[in-house]
């Protein structure tokens, strides 16, 4: 690849914080650094996997309002867990989590396991227990 | 080894490290980390001689339902490596409890010296949102401290940054694949007198021998005819949408910011075209060009595999010309490693 070939495709994935870089040939064939804002296959594939985890969130969203879950479901897919992964982070065996996902068992957990579930899921006590009004999606495929 | 100032008793930590940017994290942090310890060797010879290049596509080793395909060593070997055929001692250590790894790590900032770590990219908060999965071996330096705030030299990053003390926590205890368990690391002996050409030539020849040599298809040169094959077959065994997923990962490839397939191909070009001046074999640099021509080739697969995830195609590209293309690379990669492995260095 040389210099100038090197992909200017900007999705903005980066949010403009930086340019990453390439390795590319300059005009005497030797190996240099080139700043890159992006590159369309490398933004499609990362809108995609966005996509998944949007949709996923979302289902979570629907199934809360519905009330079919708990919103520890919701906050759970929004920080791209499973049951096993919140599991670890909350050294709690991954059917207590599952447990947690119900309604029910959720309205009665303690405020101490409510206060770790939200400092492990990046929220408060108080938006643990709710979810948003309408669907987020940070990124998506869509300006790929 | 260079002396850095040892900080004032103020609680505050600024060591003096030369932050510069790489397309790679590992490659990246060696290179940075041993130039502050007066080595000076670039990302491209510490990805060469770490042996950093590999390729492999294991369907059964599945992250989010999606197989796995790897265009370099696991992480970690990178660094295990270059220290070994470097005569570079490190110190590594994890920890259970975070509090300790904590006071190590203003332990070790006190003495001046700058710290690797292994941290997860989903909670980095000044990476952009887009990058932060749960990939849980992106390494970074710390080399210093400020309050709350610590220094953080992110090698895919232009500049450097900084960290709250209670994101860099969770960064560097978060769990998955692998847990972080607080690993870091700094070098302890860095040789003044380095054989910095015996260890590019065994770090070239280990990989192209184990580019060549793994018997198991699923690695090295025979994966990527073994992927084309599975390729071929995505649309009728997994319907299009999976199909679509399953190809966007190949592109993806559980990859930080910046790098891939392409990326690391490049990468080992620029390898080959220092090795040739090191060691005074003007012939690497002919296969630094056949390097290079494969990376395109690479950077057209995923071009063409991108529009195909996007639905964008042409008519006449399909997952069976894209496995042809891959068949292709697979070829080149195999010829070229097979000669790289022969060649007297």
């Amino acid at each position: 690849m040389k210099k100038e070939e090197v992909p200017q495709d900007d999705a903005n994935m980066l949010e403009g914080k930086f340019k990453v870089v390439k390795y590319a040939l300059n005009e005497n064939g030797e190996y240099v650094k080139v700043p890159s804002v992006g590159w369309e296959p490398e933004n499609v594939a990362l809108g995609q996997a966005w996509d998944v985890i949007n949709e996923r969130v979302e289902q979570a969203r629907q199934d809360v309002l519905a009330g079919k879950a708990s919103p520890l479901a919701f906050h759970m897919e929004k920080n791209m867990m499973d049951e096993a992964l919140l599991a670890k982070h909350m050294d709690l065996p991954a059917r207590k989590v599952k447990r947690h996902l119900e309604p029910k068992e959720f309205a009665a957990l303690d405020a101490a396991t409510l206060q770790r579930y939200a400092e492990t899921l990046l929220t408060t006590v108080e938006d643990l227990k709710r979810v948003p009004d309408a669907p987020s999606r940070p990124i998506s495929s869509d300006k790929t | 080894m260079s002396k850095p100032k040892v900080p004032s008793s103020s609680g505050d930590v600024s060591i003096p490290f030369d932050h510069q940017q790489s397309a790679h994290c590992e490659s990246g942090v060696i290179s940075n980390l041993m130039r502050f310890h007066g080595l000076k060797v670039s990302e491209p010879l510490a990805f060469g001689i770490g042996s950093g290049l590999f390729y492999s596509h294991m369907p059964f080793l599945k992250l989010n339902g999606i197989p796995v395909t790897s265009y370099r060593i696991l992480p970690g070997l990178i660094f295990k490596r270059f220290s070994k055929n470097m005569g570079v001692e490190m110190k590594r250590m994890k920890f259970r409890d975070q509090d300790k790894a904590m006071a190590e790590l203003d332990r070790v900032l006190d003495q001046g010296l700058p710290v690797g770590m292994l941290t997860s990219v989903f909670y980095l908060p000044y990476l952009p949102q887009a990058f932060r999965f749960h990939f849980n071996a992106h390494n970074i330096v710390v080399f210093g401290r400020k309050g709350d705030e610590y220094l953080v030299s992110d090698p895919v990053m232009e500049g450097t940054t900084t960290i709250h003390r209670r994101a860099l926590m969770r960064a560097r205890f978060a769990k998955g694949t692998p847990d972080t368990n607080g690993r870091m690391y700094y070098p302890i002996v860095v040789p003044t007198g380095a054989d910095l050409k015996t260890a590019v030539a065994k770090g070239l020849k280990r990989t192209a021998r184990d580019m060549s040599n793994v018997p198991i298809p699923m690695f090295g040169v025979k994966g990527m005819p073994y992927l084309a094959k599975k390729l071929r077959h995505y649309e009728t065994k997994l319907g299009e949408r999976r199909a679509k997923l399953f190809l966007g990962n190949i592109i993806r490839m559980q990859e930080e910011i910046g790098t891939g397939g392409a990326g690391f191909r490049f990468m080992f070009a620029a390898f080959l075209q220092e090795a040739a001046g090191l060691l005074g074999k003007p012939e690497l640099k002919k296969y630094a060009m056949e390097m290079t021509r494969i990376g395109d080739q690479w950077r057209e697969f995923a071009f063409e595999a991108g529009r195909v995830c996007k639905g964008r195609a042409e008519a006449s590209t399909t997952y069976g010309t894209l496995a042809d293309r891959l068949e292709e690379i697979g070829r080149g990669e195999k010829a070229i490693f097979k000669e790289l492995a022969k060649l007297p260095l």
